[in-house]
This record gives C-alpha cells, sequence and structure tokens, in this order.
C-alpha cells in the first residue's frame, strides 16, 4: 500500500503525496467556473493532480465532470479561475492551446475515430501533421501502438469494419501516438455493448501501471477500486468529496456520495 | 432435441419464370405489359426507319468540323490534336498510377473517342480525322500501361495536370501574330471544342471558389462570413443568361478602354462565378453534416484550423456531397450552350448557323439529335465517372 492509499482527505493527500515523493504538479486548476448560457455548470472545481498519478472522476449525468476534463484541453473555455498544465496557463493564447493539446492526449465516449482513414492512418494523423515526423517513423510508431493495444491486424481496416471495443482502442492508440505526458479519458467505455468494455479497461490497466498520468470519467467502480489512486466526486458542478478509493468505497463522508454510490453499486 | 437443417425453399429460375412472375403474373399485367411492348415496338421500328431511310445524315457529317471546333482555322487544326492528345495521354497515365475512379474517367474519355471515330468513320469527314480519334484513345490506353508499370512520377503527373490547362489555352489561342504558334482569334474558336472549353474551366475553377466560399459562410470572422454569404445570395437571385449579358456588355464599361477582356473569357468567368455560388451551398450542407465530434478529435489531436479543415473536415464533407456537385456539374456542362446569346459559336450556337446554311433545310431533326447525343453522352460519362467515385470514396458505407 502507498502513502495515496490510505485514508485521509482531501488536502492531506495532496500534502502527503507532495511529502512523500515532492512530484511536479502537472495539473493545477483553481477556482475553475464555467457557465453555459445561464446555467452555472462548473461552481468552483479546485483539483491538483500531480504527474503519474490516476485520478477517476464519477457523478451523477449532468454534475459537470465531462465538462470539466474538457477545460483541461480547451475543448470547453472555462470562464473563471486559473488552469495551469505542466506550468503553462490555458489562455486564449493560441500558442499555449497547440502546445498544451500536443501534450495531452483525450478518448472519447464516442471514439470520434475519423471515418475516412484506415486505423493505421487514423493513428499516424497527428505525429506526421503536428510533430512533423516522417510518414515511415509515424507508422512504425503506429503499429507499435496497435501491438499494444492488441489490434495489430487491423491496421488497415476502416473504422466501419471495427467492433466498438476495437474502434475504441484504435482511439487510445491515436492519442497515444503524440506521446502526451497526460491522458484524458471521458466515459470511454459507455458506448460499448458489454462484452467490449473489458478489453478497452484491460489497455487503460496497462496504461495506469505504465506510469501515465490519467485522469477518467467512468463508471467503472470495479476498474476504480483496482487503478485509481484516487477518486474524485462530482455533484452539480462542484467536487463534493474525493479521496483513495478504499476510503471512497468503505467510508464515504458526504451523504451525496452514499447516495450516488448505493445507487450504482446496488 | 435436434434442430433439422432445411433447403433453402427452391427459387423458380431461368428467363421464363422471371417473365412469368414480373411481366404475366395476372391478367391486368399481362395486358399492360403487351400494351407497353407494342408501344415499344412500333415506336422503336418508326425512329429506327425515319433514322436509316428519311434522316439527311449527310448535313451533320458534312459539317463535322464545323460542330466539332467551329470557325478555328483548318491549317491551324492540329493544335486542337495536340491538346487532346495532352489530355488524353495524361488521363491515361493518371487512370495507370491513380487507379480507381481515374480509371473510369480514362475509360470514358476513350469510349466517347471510339464512339465519335465510329460515327464519323461512315461519313465523308475523310480518314485522317477517323485515325485522329483512333490514336487518340490508342494514347489513352499507352498512358495507362506507362502509369501502370511505374515509369511515370506522381509529382510529375499532377504538376503536369495544373500546367495542362494554361497550356492547352496557351496551344489554341497563340502567341503571335504569325510564327509557328500564329494566335487564333477566340472569336473563332466553336462547336464541341468550345462547349468543353467552357464547361472543363467552369468546373475546374468553380470548385475551390466554391469551397472556399462555403467555409467563408461558416467563418468566425465576421467580415468573411458577411461577403461570403453575400456573394452567395446575390449570385443565386440572378439568372445566369443576366450574369453573361453583364460580363459580355456590361463589364468593358467598368474596365478601362485598354484592357480588353477576351469574350470568351468573359463567359468562363461568368459560368465559373455563377456555378461557384450553388456549389458553394452544396458543400455547405456537407460541412454541416460534420459531428462535431470529428473537430474536437482533431482538435484534441493538436490540428490547427486549417489543418482540422484540410485533413478531417473538407474529405469527409465533399465526399458526401458528391451526387449534388455532379449532378451541379452536369447542368453547368447544359448551361454552356447559353452562351449562343452573347454570340459565341459553342456546340448548339454553330448548330444553328449550320442550319441555317440553304442546303441544311428541313434537316432540323437531324442537327439537334445528334446535339442531344453528344450532350447525353458527355453527360452519362460524368455521372458513371461520379457513381464510380462514390463507390471507390465508400460514400454511405463508411
Amino acid at each position: 500500500m502507498n502513502v495515496r492509499g490510505e485514508p485521509v482527505n482531501n488536502e492531506a493527500v495532496v500534502a502527503d503525496v507532495a511529502a512523500a515523493a515532492s512530484p511536479r504538479d502537472i495539473i493545477v486548476a483553481r477556482d475553475v467556473h464555467k457557465w453555459f448560457g445561464e446555467l452555472h455548470v462548473l461552481r468552483g472545481i479546485d483539483l491538483t493532480v500531480t504527474a503519474g498519478e490516476v485520478v477517476v472522476i464519477f457523478g451523477a449525468s449532468g454534475s459537470g465532470k465531462s465538462t470539466f476534463i474538457r477545460t483541461i484541453n480547451r475543448l470547453e473555455e472555462h470562464q473563471r479561475g486559473d488552469i495551469i498544465v505542466d506550468g503553462i496557463e490555458l489562455t486564449n493564447d493560441i500558442r499555449n492551446i497547440a502546445a498544451i493539446r500536443s501534450e495531452i492526449g483525450m478518448v472519447f465516449q464516442s471514439f470520434n475515430l475519423f471515418p475516412h482513414l484506415t486505423a493505421l492512418q487514423n493513428v499516424t494523423l497527428g505525429p506526421v501533421r503536428v510533430r512533423k515526423w516522417s510518414r515511415e517513423r509515424a507508422e512504425e510508431r503506429a503499429m507499435e501502438l496497435l501491438r499494444r493495444v492488441g489490434i495489430p491486424e487491423q491496421a488497415h481496416k476502416h473504422p466501419a469494419q471495427l467492433s466498438g471495443g476495437q474502434q475504441q482502442r484504435v482511439a487510445i492508440a491515436r492519442a497515444l501516438a503524440m506521446q502526451p505526458k497526460i491522458m484524458l479519458f471521458d466515459e470511454p467505455t459507455s458506448a460499448l455493448d458489454p462484452e467490449m468494455i473489458n478489453e478497452v479497461l484491460d489497455v487503460m490497466r496497462g496504461l495506469a501501471q505504465s506510469g501515465m498520468t490519467m485522469l477518467c470519467v467512468t463508471h467503472e467502480m470495479g476498474f476504480a477500486r483496482a487503478v485509481a489512486d484516487r477518486m474524485v466526486f462530482f455533484d452539480e458542478g462542484l467536487i463534493v468529496e474525493q479521496g483513495p478509493p478504499k476510503q471512497i468505497f468503505g467510508d464515504p463522508q458526504q451523504d451525496r456520495t452514499k447516495q450516488f454510490l448505493s445507487q450504482i453499486l446496488h | 432435441m435436434t434442430v433439422e437443417t432445411l433447403p433453402p425453399p427452391r427459387l423458380s429460375v431461368g428467363p421464363v419464370a422471371w417473365l412469368r412472375a414480373n411481366l404475366f403474373a395476372s391478367l391486368p399485367s399481362s395486358l399492360s405489359t403487351g400494351l407497353l411492348l407494342g408501344l415499344i415496338i412500333v415506336l422503336g421500328i418508326n425512329v429506327t426507319s425515319w433514322a436509316t431511310t428519311e434522316a439527311r445524315w449527310e448535313v451533320v457529317t458534312g459539317n463535322a468540323r464545323l460542330l466539332l471546333i467551329g470557325q478555328y482555322p483548318a491549317d491551324q487544326a492540329w493544335r486542337v490534336w495536340l491538346s487532346l492528345a495532352i489530355l488524353s495521354a495524361l488521363t491515361g497515365m493518371s487512370a495507370g498510377v491513380f487507379g480507381r475512379t481515374t480509371r473510369t474517367l480514362a475509360i470514358s474519355l476513350s469510349a466517347c473517342q471510339l464512339l465519335l471515330a465510329a460515327l464519323l468513320a461512315v461519313s465523308p469527314v475523310g480518314p485522317l480525322i477517323v485515325a485522329g480519334l483512333l490514336a487518340n484513345a490508342a494514347g489513352v490506353w499507352v498512358g495507362f500501361v506507362l502509369g501502370r508499370r511505374g515509369l511515370v512520377p506522381r509529382r510529375a503527373l499532377v504538376v503536369a495536370w495544373v500546367l495542362s490547362m494554361p497550356a492547352s489555352f496557351l496551344l489554341l489561342s497563340g502567341v503571335a501574330a504569325s510564327g509557328p504558334l500564329p494566335s487564333v482569334s477566340s472569336n473563332l474558336w466553336g462547336g464541341l471544342l468550345l462547349t468543353i472549353l467552357i464547361a472543363a474551366v467552369g468546373i475546374v475553377l468553380s470548385f475551390p471558389l466554391g469551397v472556399l466560399l462555403a467555409l467563408g459562410r461558416r467563418s468566425s470572422l465576421p467580415a468573411v462570413r458577411l461577403l461570403s454569404t453575400g456573394y452567395i445570395e446575390l449570385v443565386r437571385g440572378v439568372p445566369l443568361v443576366t450574369i453573361l449579358f453583364m460580363a459580355d456588355i456590361m463589364l468593358p464599361l467598368f474596365l478601362p478602354g485598354e484592357v480588353r477582356l477576351d469574350r470568351v473569357a468573359r463567359a468562363m468567368g461568368a459560368i465559373t462565378l455563377f456555378s461557384a455560388a450553388y456549389l458553394a451551398e452544396n458543400v455547405r450542407g456537407g460541412l454541416q453534416a460534420i459531428p462535431s465530434g470529428q473537430i474536437e478529435a482533431a482538435q484534441a489531436l493538436g490540428l490547427n484550423g486549417v489543418q482540422t479543415n484540410l485533413h478531417i473536415v473538407l474529405p469527409q464533407a465533399l465526399r458526401a456531397v458528391i451526387p449534388a456537385n455532379v449532378g451541379l456539374f452536369i447542368s453547368l456542362l447544359k448551361d454552356t450552350t447559353l452562351v449562343t446569346i452573347i454570340g459565341l459559336f459553342e456546340l448548339l450556337g454553330i448548330a444553328r448557323a449550320v442550319l441555317a446554311q440553304p442546303e441544311s433545310l428541313g434537316a432540323t431533326m437531324e442537327i439537334f439529335v445528334f446535339i442531344a447525343v453528344v450532350f447525353f453522352v458527355l453527360c452519362y460519362a460524368m455521372s458513371q465517372a461520379s457513381y464510380r467515385l462514390e463507390r471507390a470514396l465508400g460514400v454511405g458505407t463508411r
């Protein structure tokens, strides 16, 4: 059991980790607010993620968890507060946004693979166009990644010819091809048939073990219990409770957390 | 319990069974089949007997040169042949190098040439034209074989295509009053040559312009958006005839006296600008069909706006609107007949000039049937190429 595994409260977790390994804070969000029109969807989020940490974000739909991780690579613009990713502050400066996006990989609920490109071309697109790698180098690396997610034999198929689980694994390989420091997962298994969920979770588990910093919005509580260093519960645009899985599952402090967990764990 | 596997039910097969099932299934069905068959037979006999006995095809064949190249000087006709040869060779090579869709274009082109050669072979225009057409069809195949063998570098081919249009133009119009390439006034261009030139320039130029207008209409910059929208709405609200008149009569009034824009160039410009507005709206429809997740995924990879449009949005949007755009190009080809009203003798215009000759008296049918067949062949080739393109790109399946 590592330091982070012990049941402690929010501030203590961060302080503990900082004291234990003096790691870098790779994501720092301070008092982040976001409105959709009149709707106040993020109402002051404070979250610090250290390099190598696996954070699972969960909560009811509409609680702002997806919106929050989308603000981290600026797919959504936050309107108040600060977000600092790997020492770069997210502002309207296009160069900052480009720099941050190339360091963050993102996996979407609906895969969002490019349907007109083969699996291999999906994976090489970023390295070739953004990183300006040669096609040979990008393809070599892409094949390596497709082997890692277990589908090298599907490299020359188009997304429509792949199952949902295979598509999501290609999407993970596509995000990894940019050699990101952080991976964001926005409900990566919600659109999958039950028998395909595990093949995607296996890939994510492997990724977590390799030391990747991960932020996952997911309802897969088995995955969270096994892999997460920290779980964060969102409710109505606020972080209600956070802590290691053992504490969240074993001894949740807030009524709202208890209620939500009892609904999804039965 | 075991489940018996049953053979599939026996289907009635064979032509007789098909006839019985589809054409003579019941008494009313048999009656209507008989009635329609009778009509078709009567019509077929009448048309055939007219075409073989009554029709004076010599009006068409005797004026073949006029119908094909208009009043382009006969001693300079080799320049038209050379342009055609460049087109044939490039199309053939592309079919060999790129395959798929360009192959359909190459097949269409050589088929048109062979068809025309066969038609002219029975006419008194002389074996030279027939031989020229056959040589071009052969050129397509030679190009194809060369391309297939990998003897043509991809990049050189693309450059050659880009250069081919201005080169053909230069070749046809000439450079100086005398010398090896004496200039031929575009007033003398005509017939099928002019029809194809106007349509080709219109298609090639209106496509990029239309795509830019469609992107401009969705731009986040208000000035660009307003200009694009204004242009599209203005041009779509005005008949093509009006635009042609304006290009022909009014444009010179606004230009300084010494600037003399070629009349053919003005017609080409008018058709291009007109067609671009419609194309922009087609493309905009395709752009709207792209899910926002595609753009988000591209942004998340770090692609910038231009890269996202170029590699993600446009390839999918343009593919989705192929049928609409080909429809537009087909009507553009047919709309070129309208340039007769500003005094250009494209295929239809020259046909009416031919009809005005006393010796063509009463041969209206023959001429117009010929024109209709030529347009049909061109349009059918385009629509076939578009079906092939859709299948090659997997429209609707991917």
